[in-house]
């Protein structure tokens, strides 16, 4: 295997691992934000690295086109959510009232 | 190990973590635990897609992760905007 080849497969291990990390916050941290906390770097980092080593292997420009765009989708898609959640546990509207 | 073996290898690793995500789904306690839960999931099912395309040779699926990204979006916004009053 080529270096390009290797340094894919390090990119997507670390990915998983993000992965890996954001499961196990969102099972084992004791409160609502800080599970946030975690399940938002999966989103970001994770399938950003994911797609890094992806990226790497792509066989055409649409391809990797495609691929950033996902990302790009993901990131606006969780940094948007993970606001509106945080604000709406903070004020503690909607079904999150105590 | 070859590079679709790793391929499969981190898709099923991706897969675990989703079945684990889905216990936080079924304990909330809150309704934004269970929707952080599919969030995470939605993204995982992201990453499952693209390691899967190049090893089973559907290059289609990288278009199905596009649409899955773009709806991810739609379903925290209308979580959010919920109302009890609503329903």
């Amino acid at each position: 295997m080529t270096l390009i080849v290797w340094l894919s497969v390090a990119l997507l291990l670390a990915g998983a691992f993000f992965f890996v990390a954001g499961t196990v916050g969102l099972m084992r941290l004791p409160d609502r934000l800080s599970r946030l906390h975690a399940i938002t770097k999966a989103d970001n980092a994770g399938l950003g690295l994911l797609v890094l080593g992806l990226l790497m292997q792509a066989p055409g420009f649409l391809t990797g086109i495609k691929l950033v765009l996902i990302w790009l989708f993901v990131l606006a898609a969780s940094a948007t959510g993970a606001h509106l959640i945080a604000k709406r546990a903070l004020r503690g509207d909607g079904e999150d009232a105590r | 190990m070859s590079l679709p073996d790793i391929h499969l290898a981190i898709a099923l690793l991706l897969l675990a973590t989703m079945s684990i995500g889905l216990i936080r789904v079924v304990i909330g306690p809150t309704p934004s635990d269970r929707m952080m839960a599919a969030q995470l999931l939605s993204t995982s099912g992201i990453g499952v897609l693209l390691m899967l395309a190049p090893v089973i040779g559907v290059p289609a699926l990288i278009d199905v992760a596009l649409v899955f990204a773009l709806l991810a979006a739609v379903a925290i916004i209308a979580f959010t905007r919920r109302r009890e009053d609503d329903a």
